[in-house]
């Protein structure tokens, strides 16, 4: 189990959180409009950060505007704790604000998450920080912003709607098993950032309030708590979460979204979860690895 | 002239954060832990709120009288502009015509107005019903002092969503968001 880590002391030299006060009341003054408007992409003046665009600039920002002094903050990569991109996300923010730390999902007051949403259920006043690489739902379909921004106005999702159809009527199924698009609120299509299609029912009516922040892209967006938030789908191709049909190695959960791990050059390869903290807090299984 | 927040940076993080949550369940009463003392009529809540959010980048409008003027101007640094061409508006009385303020358009609601309104008191108690995001089924408030007619007058924007107004009840260090999103009944 993972527990808390003690309260470091900050860096000098740095105002609180990195980004100064005028960065963050900009960036506050989007997130609380992004909140007001479900689902709707709100415009900011995204700012260089000390990593590169991709490693979760947008999401380094928006933490960073939400941060206070008695948050607990957890960072993930793809569901772990332990990978380069979450460790150093949690190092900078515990030398630039002097927060606790956790890799635990419960403890957390806010979670940054590149691409997962974890096993745990949120509750209200957890924060879930989202990295999102792009976040128009439309860009593979419409690639002018000034065409796309139309759309969103009119609630045209046609296009959208069509390429689903298009899938099906080629596959036989939807081809996408991330990044599967969703109206909030029954109003705006919006991508859930690149996160597996299994993750995709958690969003609705989601006890905790969902921040995205896409750097590169300079764009905020929210669902708040307890909203609405459906996967595009037909009547009779209802939207499938998708999900390895296997049980983890390590903890044999059936029902956690799986990685699968290539453990040789023979062939061999085993599912463990995605998620380290939930693999973790459960009992190992007698022949885990 | 009072002071602004005791610690800028912290004041003005908790009120942001106070804010978001409020905004996240409509109709939640949530207590500002930090207040700076204003000058009134400006009461505690919409001050901190003022400060935490408003700078040069943001048109004001307040009907607070010239020390509340010199007060806003001096802590923010926003510039005090006519209602209709504010982003942030202080109402410690009855607000201008909501419908006349800027709500953003289609392709940009996020410039439409956020309007910070002064009442007497605000109850988890019943008096009106409040359904939308945020809410898991409905929440009750009774809010002593809301001008005359405004549940109707902002329902009336409410057939322009993804346009409209967001506002912020304010009762001396208390809070209560009102997202553009946000449905209100009147219980009577």
């Amino acid at each position: 189990m993972s527990e808390t880590s003690p309260k470091p002391r900050p860096l000098a030299g740095y105002n609180f959180g990195y980004l100064d006060e005028a960065t963050k009341r900009m960036i506050r003054r989007a997130l609380l409009k992004a909140v007001c408007i479900p689902g709707h992409q709100v415009p900011f003046g995204a700012r260089e950060m000390p990593l590169p665009y991709g490693w979760g600039t947008g999401g380094i920002q928006v933490t960073s505007a939400v941060l206070g002094p008695s948050d607990v903050l957890k960072v993930i990569d793809q569901g772990a704790d332990d990978t380069t991109n979450a460790v150093s996300i949690r190092r900078f923010f515990s030398r630039v604000a002097g927060v606790a730390t956790t890799e635990s999902t419960a403890e957390a007051s806010i979670i940054q998450t590149r691409h997962r949403i974890p096993e745990t259920p949120l509750r209200e006043g957890q924060i879930l920080v989202y990295q999102v690489p792009m976040p128009e739902p439309l860009f593979k379909l419409e690639p002018r912003v000034a065409e796309s921004t139309k759309l969103h106005a009119l609630a045209d999702y046609g296009l959208m709607q069509v390429k689903l159809y298009e899938d099906i009527a080629r596959q036989g199924e939807v081809g996408t098993s991330y990044n599967h698009p969703v109206m909030v609120n029954h109003r705006y299509l919006m991508s859930p950032s690149p996160i597996p299609a299994f993750d995709n029912p958690k969003m609705h009516m989601n006890a905790g309030l969902q921040l995205f922040g896409a750097g590169r892209e300079k764009r905020i967006y929210a669902v708040p708590p307890y909203t609405d938030v459906r996967s595009l789908d037909f009547e009779d191709h209802p939207f499938k979460p998708v999900r390895a049909p296997h049980a983890c190695a390590i903890c044999g959960s059936e029902e956690s979204y799986l990685d699968e791990v290539i453990t040789d050059d023979a062939g061999g390869r085993m599912h463990v979860c995605s998620d380290t903290d939930y693999c973790a807090s459960r009992p190992p299984l007698e022949d885990a690895p | 002239m009072t002071p602004g927040f005791a610690e800028p940076v912290l004041g003005a993080q908790s009120s942001f954060r106070a804010m978001l949550h409020a905004l996240s369940h409509p109709g939640r009463i949530v207590a500002l832990p930090d207040v700076p003392q204003a000058p009134a009529p400006l009461g505690p809540a919409m001050a901190a709120l003022a400060l935490a959010l408003c700078d040069a980048d943001t048109p004001l409008w307040h009907d607070g009288g010239a020390a509340v003027a010199d007060w806003l101007r001096f802590h923010t640094g926003a510039p005090l502009a006519p209602a209709h061409a504010a982003r942030f508006l202080a109402a410690t009385s009855a607000p201008p015509a909501l419908a006349g303020l800027a709500l953003g358009s289609d392709e940009a609601p996020q410039d439409g107005a956020t309007l910070l309104l002064q009442v007497s008191a605000l109850e988890a108690a019943a008096g009106w019903s409040l359904s939308g995001p945020g809410i898991e089924t409905t929440t009750a408030l009774r809010v002593s002092g809301a001008p005359l007619g405004f549940v109707a007058e902002r329902a009336a924007l409410g057939a322009l969503f993804p346009r409209g107004l967001d506002i912020m009840l304010c009762a001396g260090r208390h809070i209560v968001g009102l997202p553009r999103t946000t449905i209100i009944r009147e219980e009577r």
